[in-house]
């Protein structure tokens, strides 16, 4: 439908077991930002995932006030641990 | 310089070969390895997961100003997913200069970049059969030692 930007949000660690899968397929208005799309996410699982958890799009860390495209990759990071 | 995920063993003795050359006189290795105990609890093992095409870049990147910053481009890094069983090796940094200053630093700058920006993540495997994400941003439980009366004979 015209309009409609469809995500993937991506999901790991803590925020994947809370939510029991890796990926959330999302369908946001046109106009949608970063922000919506973390907000669309934690609507699902509240709980486990911070208010403003960091978020990467395509890959790269971004702010919450970038807007999306269609076939956008978001990621909700929980905190890094490597090392 | 070079960047990569691996989900076996790291060869410290090739990454050093790799990262050297005869411009070399100092070559500086870190290596992170999985710890018996966290916060007081028995650690068994700890499995790594990544969002690895991100990872990846990331670990290129701090690549990349380590180069700038330190003036070497003689820099590898390995970090280790899956599940590694104490005293695995779960990352490997091999910096190599002229001279040792700025191949030790490099590398001390590589592993606290790691900690800070790399999407990668640790699920601890405890003894009592508990399993847990590490949040390193989370306050670290300080266990007090109980106050000791004092016994007066």
């Amino acid at each position: 439908m015209a309009g409609e930007v469809p995500v993937k949000a991506l999901l790991f660690a803590s925020y994947a077991d809370a939510y029991g899968s890796t990926e959330v397929p999302l369908l946001l208005v046109a106009g949608s930002t970063v922000g919506d799309a973390v907000a669309a996410v934690r609507a699902k699982v509240p709980t486990a995932i911070p208010a403003r958890p960091l978020v990467a799009l395509n890959e790269r860390y971004a702010k919450y006030d970038e807007h999306l495209s269609p076939g956008d990759e978001i990621a909700l990071i929980p905190p890094v641990a490597g090392g | 310089m070079r960047a990569a995920l691996v989900t076996r063993s790291s060869d410290v003795a090739a990454l050093i070969a790799e990262a050297t050359d005869h411009s070399c006189g100092a070559v500086s290795v870190f290596l992170g390895t999985v710890r018996n105990v966290h916060e007081g609890k028995a650690v068994t093992g700890i499995e790594y997961q990544a969002y690895d095409a991100m990872a990846v870049r990331e670990l290129q990147a701090i690549l990349g100003r380590a180069h700038e910053r330190f003036e070497t481009g003689h820099i590898v890094v390995e970090h280790r997913l899956g599940f590694l069983g104490l005293g695995e090796v779960s990352v490997a940094i091999v910096a190599a200069h002229p001279h040792r200053q700025r191949a030790m630093d490099a590398t001390r700058y590589a592993i606290e970049e790691i900690k800070k920006t790399v999407p990668i993540w640790k699920l601890e495997h405890y003894a009592d059969g508990t399993r847990e994400w590490v949040d390193p941003t989370r306050a670290s439980i300080v266990i007090e030692p109980s106050p000791v009366a004092e016994v007066v004979g």
